[in-house]
């Protein structure tokens, strides 16, 4: 459900009603808030989130929570009042035994599992979206892509059967050259995909078509790999520039189409 | 033998060592080889120089440098480099130093004279003390910010000196305009404060407002120049009729003028000056604040300690006042940097420049939750305070909520086993959290509960004697919650519209939570005129960590203005004017995330190393007088004593 991992979910809320029932102490609802939503970041969803935005979830969680225990002095006697009973009472010696080796064994541990992770190539440093030139010309016209958009995505509703033409034009272009690559469902998974990197474009994903205006998509078709401002580096994209192949007509068509496809509305102009 | 003697030995030898090698070395070189021909002997015996074959060298190539000097035409330098930091650090670091001490500058003038005339119209005498008491820190601020202004303008003049050249051939009839301004400026502001109490109210006060008007016209002048650099250009008619005005260029191709007035009014001219006015007067607020916390923190007295937590709380006010309308006067500077150049927009929302966003969200977060925790420690100071405490942990879980969905990245920074098991740099379920209409929707709610933790603040322990309380409490709460409900149902509906549709729902959003402060504001008015109070508020019984926060809450305001400075000065990237100039220097090159934020952390230091200066000399006035310590040495004498 929600791509979230179910069992972790409802152990963690098993424990949080626990609490409730037994009306647990302000420390515990504490220790519970940050241990339950570290173990939430780490195995509470099916695709683990990012370690990078896992880390920024729990350095707020953990300001929120200092916040919490001193936003008030009868708060923070409450909130210490358990620490300085395990220190002070002899009845707990135990107990804070148990804690003296239980920390630095957790600060051993996490020393040991931060030297012992697996070797892997260095994350993909590539800009996903170069930034586009300020004009672009493409068979000799050139347009400004600031305010450039489609020139056939207004018969979307002006003309219906007209902009169905120019879509079926495009899928014919789609499936004659760009299926190869970037799959026949899009997914960016074609038969040449797994021989290319970087791999090619998922139209499929949320953050590609409906991020960027269609000028941007019209520039990444003619202009290609071989137009890939520096940005777009170290590794240059396979795709071919299209110019030399298509006329611009089919490079308008099939950009409309990937859109039609795939659901989605160019990003508007002026839109952050 | 004690250690004492083996070290004092140790050092001997050291010291003689030392002497032994100099002198060595003099011998080798007075006793060097000399010829010994009958033509030396010969010059010896006339009286002329010797020289060995090594002096002789040396003086060929003296010889050879003066020659070459001398022959050498005037050329003019393009760049000038400074050793290990480099020439672009160095101007970056002063810029920013010149423009923190300046921003101080110009923001306290402006809450100085609106508290002076809330003491004027309320006849209060405790507002004009608070506004001496911030304009006591003027005199040495306004010190530094020339200062530093001389030492960026000397920077710039040596180590880009082509390029400086070249912004003189664009500006130069700002250039006087501007001088004369400082000059009236200095004349307003030694006069505004050294006439405190000499002249009379109106005087007084005129003064403070023409010390305004003279700060902000300074202000406009100097970012001309600067938003030239970024975009020059500004817009002209329609006349292809695609609906989007054209681009005039204030120059042409090659860089030569074609109209100071296009150069002067450019397209990021006006989101610069709107966007630095609020920015300097939230961030003038924080530092005046973080003043009044290092007094507190050394006060002695509870007279001195209650009017610097007064004094720490109306600067924090104000500083949290003129930040919540900041995020929007962002927008619009980002909005007509995007309609000025796509690249550029692109290069800051979704390029390199990006990832500093995420930075800014997490600062902007931090400064939420330090305003937030500031007000809820705040209820300590009210007797019967305890009431409103529940209602924190609440405030807290959406403040905290809000501020992960603001720092959560579209791409996240991820390796490659991540990448490969998300099937790209964007997690299926969070990257909705970081998009547009989530990040809409969580600073609006985040505005609100800031609103909402003020109101609980000034409420506590107060009793309204309103005859309608409960009707006009009802009333607050439903335009609160329909605020609030507004706001997330555009949020949520945003997904399942066009992109076009969503950009538009930001209005409303942002309409509807201005429209629940003012609403509410207007009801709270009346609703506690003349409350009961169950106690009095006691002001100076702050725990010293809330002064912590509100250093904390100034320290990230001034780390934030670094890096967004640096945002929007980065982006022209290899470019001194974009489009235009080109940056042909070594340092051309867009840095690393990591070394820029590693540049403002050390500004930020320095800034506050030199803040502390300004701290301790504005804080001398209120010392008592050095005064000679009578010393009885039997013979009456007096000896001088240290300050008391």
């Amino acid at each position: 459900m929600w791509g979230l991992n179910l069992p972790v979910v409802l152990v963690l809320a098993a424990i949080g009603g626990l609490l409730v029932w037994r009306r647990a102490h302000t420390l515990a609802w504490l220790l519970y808030s940050l241990v339950g939503l570290w173990a939430f970041f780490k195995f509470g969803f099916v695709v683990p989130i990012p370690q990078s935005v896992a880390t920024i979830y729990l350095a707020i969680t953990v300001l929120a929570l200092v916040a919490y225990a001193s936003s008030g002095r009868e708060r923070l006697a409450e909130t210490v009042q358990p620490i300085k009973r395990l220190i002070l009472e002899p009845r707990h010696r135990l107990a804070l035994a148990g804690l003296l080796v239980a920390l630095p064994g957790l600060a051993a541990y996490n020393a040991y599992a931060d030297l012992t992770m697996p070797l892997e190539a260095p994350g993909f440093g590539r800009e996903i979206h170069p930034p586009p030139p300020n004009e672009l010309t493409v068979h000799d016209e050139t347009i400004d892509m600031a305010t450039a958009e489609n020139p056939y995505l207004h018969y979307k509703h002006d003309d219906p059967e007209l902009y169905g033409k120019h879509v079926e034009n495009g899928r014919r272009v789609y499936y004659e050259n760009c299926f190869w690559c970037h799959g026949d469902g899009m997914g960016g998974d074609g038969m040449f995909a797994h021989g290319l990197n970087p791999v090619p474009s998922n139209f499929n994903d949320v953050g590609t078509l409906p991020a960027l205006q269609s000028s941007f998509v019209h520039w990444r078709i003619a202009k290609g790999g071989p137009g890939m401002p520096a940005g777009g580096t170290p590794w240059d994209s396979a795709m071919p520039a299209w110019e030399k192949f298509l006329t611009t007509e089919e490079m308008w068509d099939v950009n409309l189409f990937i859109y039609d496809f795939n659901g989605y509305e160019p990003r508007a102009l002026g839109q952050h | 033998m004690n250690r004492n003697r083996i070290l004092f030995g140790i050092g001997v030898l050291a010291f003689v060592s030392v002497i032994v090698t100099v002198r060595l070395g003099g011998f080798l070189v007075d006793n060097e080889y000399r010829q010994p021909d009958r033509q030396v002997a010969a010059q010896e015996e006339q009286g002329e120089a010797e020289l060995t074959p090594r002096q002789q060298g040396i003086a060929d190539e003296q010889a050879a440098d003066e020659a070459e000097a001398r022959a050498r035409p005037y050329e003019e330098a393009e760049y000038r480099a400074v050793p290990f930091v480099g020439s672009r650090v160095t101007v970056w670091v002063l810029a920013q130093l010149h423009l923190l001490f300046a921003a101080f500058v110009l923001a306290v003038p402006l809450f100085a004279f609106i508290i002076e005339f809330v003491g004027y119209v309320k006849k209060e005498e405790r507002y004009n003390k608070l506004a001496y008491e911030f304009t006591k820190l003027l005199s040495v601020s306004f010190s530094m910010t020339a200062t530093f202004g001389a030492f960026l303008t000397f920077g710039l003049i040596i180590l880009y000196p082509k390029f400086t050249n070249y912004l003189m051939h664009i500006f130069s009839p700002t250039f006087l305009p501007y001088v004369l301004l400082f000059f009236l400026e200095a004349l307003f502001l030694y006069s505004y404060y050294y006439g405190w109490g000499k002249f009379g109210p109106k005087m007084h006060l005129f003064l403070g407002f023409m010390l305004n008007i003279v700060g902000t016209a300074i202000m406009f002048i100097a970012n001309a120049w600067l938003t030239f650099m970024m975009s020059p250009g500004t817009r002209g008619a329609d006349e292809n009729g695609d609906g989007v005005p054209d681009f005039v260029s204030a120059v042409s191709e090659s860089g030569a003028l074609l109209s100071l007035r296009d150069a002067f009014f450019n397209y990021t001219w006006m989101p610069i000056n709107i966007h630095r006015i609020i920015a300097n007067v939230a961030f003038g607020g924080s530092i005046a604040a973080a003043y009044a916390a290092f007094r507190y923190l050394q006060a002695k007295t509870d007279e001195e300690k209650a009017h610097f937590d007064w004094m720490g709380y109306v600067g924090n006010f104000v500083a949290i006042i003129a930040f919540l309308p900041l995020p929007f006067a962002g927008y619009y500077l980002a909005a007509e940097i995007y309609a000025f150049s796509q690249t550029l927009g692109i290069q800051m929302m979704g390029g390199t420049f990006s990832w500093l966003f995420v930075i800014q969200a997490a600062l902007i977060g931090n400064l939420f939750l330090g305003a937030n925790y500031y007000l809820w420690l705040g209820m300590g100071r009210m007797e019967g305070g305890v009431h409103f405490q529940k209602f924190i942990k609440w405030l807290l879980i959406a403040i905290a909520l809000c501020f992960a969905v603001w720092a959560t990245p579209r791409y996240a920074i991820s390796s490659v086993s991540e990448i490969a098991a998300m099937g790209g740099s964007s997690h299926p379920q969070l990257s909705y959290l970081g998009q547009m209409s989530a990040k809409n929707t969580a600073v609006n709610i985040l505005i609100l509960s800031t609103y909402m933790s003020f109101l609980l603040y000034r409420r506590t322990g107060r009793q309204s004697i309103h005859p309608h309380r409960d009707l006009l409490t009802r009333a607050q709460a439903i335009v609160f919650s329909s605020a609030a409900a507004l706001v997330i149902f555009y949020g949520v509906y945003g997904y399942y519209v066009d992109a076009a549709t969503r950009i538009r729902f930001a209005i409303p959003q942002v309409y509807s939570v201005l429209a629940a402060l003012v609403v509410i504001t207007v009801i709270d008015l009346p609703l506690y005129r003349n409350a009961a109070q169950s106690g009095e508020t006691k002001w100076g019984k702050m725990p010293a960590v809330s002064q912590y926060a509100l250093i904390f809450i100034a320290l990230s305001f001034t780390w934030l203005m670094g890096l967004m400075g640096y945002v929007r000065s980065g982006l022209r990237q290899e470019w001194h004017v974009y489009g235009v100039i080109l940056d042909t220097s070594p340092d051309a090159y867009t840095p690393t995330l990591g070394f820029a934020t590693q540049v403002v952390s050390v500004t930020v230091l320095i800034f506050f190393g030199l803040l502390g200066v300004v701290f301790w000399l504005s804080s001398l006035g209120g010392k008592k007088d050095w005064e000679p310590k009578p010393v009885a040495d039997g013979g009456g004498r007096l000896e001088g004593g240290q300050a008391a």
